[in-house]
């Protein structure tokens, strides 16, 4: 066991450059190194980059999502997060909350959806296509996707779109807003989401808000601020996270013509394509949200104390070449991919099966229509946002 | 409350290994070779056991009462 005092290195490691991951985690991850870090807020941490150790603070319950609630712990958020959300639970609790909408996540009925989601899809393309080249994934196909389908499954009007953008935009910010817009983009989501809660109250629904109210109001199985929250999560979560990652696909499909042409030339791939590039991505700028262990653990023979936080890079731990044959290429003929781009555990992303829908049928599509599909200025000029936990394009432009 | 005796199975086929069910309760479902499998196939009627099964993002896990074969979990 180590009990050498390494010294915390400053984090993050460097500023994120386009869809790059530092070469540090790598180094960290391949010489089974469990990393000290000082996070820019709430002191020093330890970092894991390898799949097992990454896998174990995610899965075990020795780590605790519910320890870092309103507490000033390491992290990469100026705002201590002192508002209750599925993400900042633990079981049973977490637990009690994700039941409640699971049943419309599974496979089986995102599946049930595809035929919308094509329709949607077919419908921007269209508009694109009629508008003529140049244009803007991002704005024309990346964004208005997620945004419509979790709209229509939450019961959010289409049309309030660019206020939640907003709001979204900066509760999702470390440094691209000041600390007053980032709270106010929080409480400007928490009000919209009381708002429409209270309409539900007044002429009930059967959107997933709809189902929360009643299993409020009902059968008393959550409080009005869980309720509110549970709202809020959902509508961010369902956007941020697949509007990033399909403007990031398509642009790791645009840079790549190997890999765009092995794509076009099989189009059987998709799937795996879609996978593969979920397991490449790395969607954070930085590690994760951190975790607080509850008892003495063992990661990659050094002792975390109980009480001390423990960030995780998943983006790491998915090429981590004890799992992942040449784990820093990207190949869409990979026969095993076990990647954790979703997480793992209890907080496995609620909307996995909804993201891979999306993504699927978008990048699909846009192949489809776009036979000579190419970015419209030299790729160092595709801009790429800055200063955000998520990382993403801030336009596509295409031509064809 | 849940009573009788209930038997719980994995189909490891459809299993994607995410990890919900043995950190949803860990008393019933642990990971083996990176997917889900029941701690034991037959166990005393228990709400934790739906729950788990209801959060399964594949519906990989079906609840059955011992006996009648009538499924616990999971329900429309």
């Amino acid at each position: 066991m180590t009990t050498v005092d390494r010294g915390a290195c400053p984090y993050p490691f460097s500023e994120a450059q386009g869809l790059e991951l530092d070469p540090e985690y790598g180094r960290l991850r391949d010489n089974g190194e469990l990393a000290r870090v000082r996070m820019p807020y709430g002191g020093e941490a330890w970092m894991a980059t390898s799949y097992e150790d990454v896998k174990t603070v995610l899965g075990d319950p020795r780590f605790s999502r519910a320890a870092t609630l309103g507490a000033d712990v390491p992290r990469m958020m100026p705002l201590i997060q002192n508002e209750t959300n599925l993400l900042t639970m633990d079981p049973p609790d977490h637990s009690r909350l994700r039941k409640l909408v699971a049943k419309a996540f599974t496979m089986r009925r995102i599946e049930m959806l595809r035929p919308r989601a094509q329709e949607v899809v077919d419908g921007l393309l269209d508009d694109i296509e009629a508008q003529g080249p140049p244009a803007d994934l991002v704005e024309g196909l990346a964004l208005p996707l997620p945004i419509t389908m979790i709209c229509e499954l939450l019961g959010v009007p289409y049309e309030d779109r660019d206020k939640f953008r907003a709001w979204s935009d900066a509760a999702l910010a470390f440094n691209a807003f000041t600390l007053e817009e980032i709270q106010a983009g929080r409480d400007g989501l928490r009000e919209y989401l009381a708002g429409l809660v209270a309409q539900r109250r007044e002429q009930p629904t059967d959107d997933l808000l709809g189902v929360l109210v009643q299993a409020r109001d009902e059968e008393d199985r959550l409080s009005e601020a869980e309720l509110v929250q549970f709202g809020v999560t959902l509508l961010v979560a369902g956007h941020e996270t697949t509007a990033n990652q399909t403007g990031n696909f398509l642009f790791t499909l645009l840079s790549t013509p190997h890999l765009l042409r092995d794509l076009r030339e099989n189009p059987e791939l998709l799937n795996p394509a879609i996978e593969e590039m979920l397991r490449m991505t790395p969607l954070g700028t930085a590690a994760g949200f951190p975790r607080i262990a509850t008892e003495d653990v063992v990661l990659s023979g050094t002792l975390v104390r109980a009480g001390e936080a423990v960030m995780t890079q998943l983006a790491s731990a998915n090429r981590d070449g004890g799992v992942f044959d040449h784990g820093d290429e990207i190949d869409f003929h990979r026969e095993n991919n076990p990647h954790i781009a979703f997480g793992h555990g209890v907080h496995h992303c609620l909307g996995a099966q909804l993201a891979r829908l999306e993504l699927q049928v978008a990048v699909g599509s846009v192949l489809n229509r776009f036979p000579d599909l190419r970015f419209a200025v030299p790729v160092e000029e595709v801009p790429f946002k800055t200063g955000r936990l998520i990382r993403g394009l801030r336009a596509l432009p295409v031509t064809w | 409350m849940a009573d009788g005796r209930w038997n719980v199975a994995i189909d490891s086929g459809t299993c994607i290994g995410s990890g919900v069910c043995a950190g949803t309760s860990p008393k019933y479902f642990k990971l083996d070779g990176g997917y889900g499998t029941p701690v034991a196939d037959e166990v005393d009627a228990d709400d934790e056991v739906v729950t788990a099964a209801e959060s399964c993002p594949m519906e990989a896990i079906l609840v059955r009462e011992v006996g009648t074969d009538k499924v616990i979990a999971p329900l429309d």
